[in-house]
């Protein structure tokens, strides 16, 4: 286990130094962030001495590696635009993104299950082709299209709910959360329900397919032979049987949330990590492009970590053999 | 930094209060949020502008854009090159410190240090000196007239806040470590900072102690920056704004019909032309040899091509303001007989075209962004398609401004857009020495195609140190004439602004700066 964990922690440190140094070969394409920090009456001396004391004029390795040395001891610089630490500026803005994250993907789990569970019994029935084919609408629908109609309905047509924002969020130690006021819990639904819309129907299908699949299986037979009730049938062995490949997406997913919830952020004006990045590649701001892209990146690996770990839980096959990190080609 | 409101208890306690207390509070709608609190962190106008309601300067621009006195009473030159301010006496800083003259010098040292983003906006200083408690000398490297349009947009600190704080010197972001004024802030303004989560909400409150006869009555301005243009417009139509400095401008006509809101929409003072290479040879043609745009023929062709009426229709949705000069009315340099265009004609850019020796026109790249200029794309669109109706041939290139922009710096373009505002000392003289004057010595940093010539240049020099207001007037105004006679530039426009507001907002001083001053704004 430890030797596992090790090994993890490894690979998630290569991962993050390739990431960076893809970055840092990428930057010198990006633009000049000398042309967004001065202003149109700033010298061509002026210019030059700031972009030599950023250090722009070094070759990209030597960038990369004056990064590296100085992230290894925690410190990622402070934003060209901000001028402000770039760990506090990205702590700052992590609680909002994954609070949103993790409400989309729990609504897509709540929702996404069930619905699938109901699909693949009923595959016949009117209402499961409804379902299925609102899944479609669901999953070609684009975020920023659907968080504008959200928008335009529950905002400006009913004035609902608000059209941007967090609303009053409340400070539990470095943690800032909107859970805790109504206030809060209103800003999330719309940017969550448009973030969670293409999980859901990742979800629904998802299941419905391996429900189907598990439904033909010898055991569910057996089960039925011996008499069970249906919904022990369905919910005790039927989805059980279902659930690693859900887990194995799911836990994806959240990196892939975090990672692209920028496009909902953006539109619900949603303070998280995702408008921040937007707002580096606009400004042209190095240190925090590379920090969030050093730190997404570690998320991934660690998202991928838990999935492992929590496989030897659901699967006890994999415990017994003590196979952690089994491969999830079944995703 | 937090806010301390945000704790558990104030949130709750907060929430009950909410309702009395929005009396007059104005929710401003912007699209991006300020870089920071601290006004010499970085080169932006959007963050100076609003800056502005909490810091001064030593004078600023009244509802005309005329220079008024501000934190300085009154001034005078006592050699060409020494400028004495006596300042305003009792006026407070937010923390309740007086307003005296080591505050001054304190700041112009911090703005002028070698690290400051904003030391451009100071160009001529050299030191300054304590004659007394409320008078400063300003003292320059050579007569310069435009001290005062340069001061309108340096910001005085108090120097113990600064001195307690360690943030005497600017913020360094090549140094890598913050500094206490991007969180705190401690000006004279009109308002002074509450709170402020970046990218959520910054909120200013009134200063009752103002020193200035209050014209607005605000009690709050709350900040909320909001990027998406769809989203900025719903927020104002829901009512969760009541002001936006910029309302797409594809949405006009819907927000104008929409009720309890008015759109306030005008040209500003960027003038945007088209800029062309200059210099020996093409960067990017099927003519390797020479460099055609040499020939003035060959320029007029491609100004009497652009059927500016119909770019205005197309491109710009009617607002523009078309032109034939490139700098806008309210510049000191421009004269009204600068305004008529060469009139379109596509024939006669065709004649033009075969007499210098082209009657099948010629390739050239044309550089443009997607977002330095309002519409830009569109308007670099109707102009490749202007042109090829004459039979050049313009390969146009486009992209984000942060990728396009080093490709104009380095001169690897034949046409590009260029605007320029004048911002902030609003002078053609701006204009003049970063875009006319060739590269030489500081000026001239936007000479991006090697256009110019001499007589500009040491017009433009001697305007520089020239401190009779006409006479300065008048050598901008024959350089920028020069430039206009020889076609070294095609003209397009003023670019449109506007702001919306809900009708709460009874009155809003709009100025072509495109800066809101809402230290002038009343509400209902």
């Amino acid at each position: 286990m430890l030797a596992f964990i090790l090994r993890r922690i490894a690979s998630a440190a290569g991962v993050m130094l390739t990431v960076a140094f893809l970055a840092f070969l990428i930057f010198r394409f990006v633009g000049d962030p000398v042309d967004m920090m001065l202003n149109e009456q700033a010298t061509q001396e002026q210019r030059d001495a700031l972009r030599e004391r950023l250090g722009l004029n070094d070759s990209f390795l030597i960038q990369y590696g004056k990064f590296v040395a100085r992230a290894a001891h925690g410190d990622f610089g402070i934003s060209f635009r901000n001028q402000q630490d770039v760990s506090t500026l990205i702590g700052e803005r992590f609680p909002a993104t994954l609070e949103l994250v993790l409400v989309a993907t729990a609504l897509s789990l709540i929702i996404g299950i069930p619905l699938g569970v109901i699909t693949a019994i009923y595959r016949r029935s009117v209402l499961a082709e409804t379902v299925q084919f609102a899944s479609i609408v669901g999953v070609s629908l684009p975020s920023f299209a659907l968080g504008i109609f959200l928008i335009l309905l529950f905002s400006v047509k009913l004035g609902w709910l608000p059209a941007f924002g967090r609303g009053e969020t409340v400070d539990i130690g470095f943690w800032s959360t909107g859970l805790l006021t109504s206030s809060g819990r209103r800003a999330l639904i719309l940017p969550s329900i448009t973030l969670a819309l293409f999980q859901i129907t990742l979800v629904l299908r998802l299941v419905r397919a391996e429900m189907l699949e598990t439904l033909r299986t010898d055991f569910i037979k057996f089960a039925r032979a011996r008499g069970l009730p249906n919904w022990i049938i369905y919910f005790r062995h039927g989805l059980r049987n279902c659930l690693m490949p859900v887990i194995t997406i799911t836990g994806m997913q959240i990196g892939n949330l975090i990672a692209f919830a920028l496009i909902t952020e953006t539109v619900f004006q949603w303070p998280g990590m995702g408008m921040l990045f937007i707002q580096a590649v606009t400004f042209v701001d190095i240190p925090v492009m590379a920090a969030y892209l050093v730190i997404v990146s570690f998320i991934f690996v660690a998202l991928n970590t838990v999935v492992d770990l929590l496989y030897g839980f659901v699967d006890p096959r994999l415990r017994a053999k003590g196979a952690m990190g089994a491969s999830h080609a079944a995703a | 930094m937090r806010p301390l409101k945000s704790t558990l208890f104030a949130a709750a306690a907060a929430l009950l209060l909410a309702a009395p207390a929005s009396a007059a509070t104005l929710k401003w709608g912007a699209p991006r949020d300020i870089a920071s609190l601290d006004p010499y962190s970085f080169g932006e106008t959007f963050t100076l502008s609003v800056l502005n309601h909490v810091y001064e300067g030593l004078v600023r621009y009244d509802a005309n854009l005329k220079i008024e006195p501000a934190l300085a009473e009154r001034w005078e030159i006592v050699e060409p090159t020494v400028w004495r301010f006596h300042l305003r006496k009792g006026v407070k800083f937010h923390n309740g410190a007086d307003f005296t003259s080591d505050d001054v010098i304190a700041s112009l040292k911090r703005v002028s240090h070698d690290t400051s983003p904003l030391k451009g906006n100071l160009p001529a200083y050299k030191d300054s000196r304590k004659v007394d408690d409320y008078t400063v000398d300003i003292v320059l490297n050579a007569p310069y007239p435009l001290l005062l349009n340069d001061l309108t947009n340096i910001f005085i600190f108090d120097k113990d806040w600064l001195v307690t704080n360690n943030a005497e010197l600017p913020t360094d972001s090549a140094k890598g470590v913050e500094g206490y004024p991007t969180h705190n802030a401690n000006g004279t303004g009109p308002f002074k900072v509450e709170s402020r989560r970046p990218d959520a909400k910054t909120v200013f409150v009134e200063n009752k102690n103002w020193w200035d006869k209050k014209k607005h009555n605000i009690d709050r301005i709350e900040l909320i920056p909001i990027a998406s243009a769809p989203t900025r417009v719903a927020a104002l139509l829901s009512g969760e704004i009541n002001f936006t400095n910029v309302a797409p401008l594809q949405d006009l006509a819907r927000l104008e019909q929409a009720e309890g809101v008015k759109v306030l929409q005008t040209t500003e003072l960027r003038t945007v032309f088209f800029a062309l290479n200059m210099r020996d040879k093409l960067f990017e043609s099927d003519i390797k040899d020479r460099n055609p745009f040499k020939d003035k023929r060959v320029r007029e062709a491609l100004y009497y091509a652009i059927n500016i009426d119909q770019m205005q229709k197309r491109a710009m949705r009617g607002l523009s303001r078309n032109t034939g000069a490139i700098v806008a009315p309210a510049i000191p340099g421009y004269s009204a007989d600068m305004e008529p265009r060469l009139a379109f004609d596509a024939d006669k850019a065709k004649k033009l075209l075969a007499d210098a020796g082209y009657p099948n026109g010629f390739e050239f790249s044309f550089v443009c962004s997607t977002d330095s200029y309002t519409n830009e794309e569109e308007l670099c669109q109707a102009a490749v398609s202007m042109w090829s109706r004459a039979g050049l041939k313009p390969q146009l290139s486009s992209g984000p401004r942060t990728i396009q922009n080093p490709k104009r710096v380095r001169g690897d373009f034949d046409v590009t857009t260029l605007g320029w505002a004048n911002e902030p000392m609003i002078d053609a003289y701006s204009l003049l020495v970063q875009v006319l004057h060739s590269k030489t010595g500081t000026a001239g940093v936007f000479n991006w195609g090697g256009w110019g010539n001499a007589t500009i240049d040491d017009l433009t020099d001697k305007s520089a140190s020239e401190l009779d207001q006409a006479k300065r007037i008048a050598m901008m105004n024959q350089a920028l004439k020069i430039a206009r006679d020889d076609v070294m530039f095609i003209p397009l426009h003023q670019q449109p602004m506007a702001w919306a507001a809900r009708t709460d907002v009874t009155n809003i001083v709009q100025l072509s700066d495109n800066k809101a001053r809402h230290w002038l704004t009343t509400m209902k």
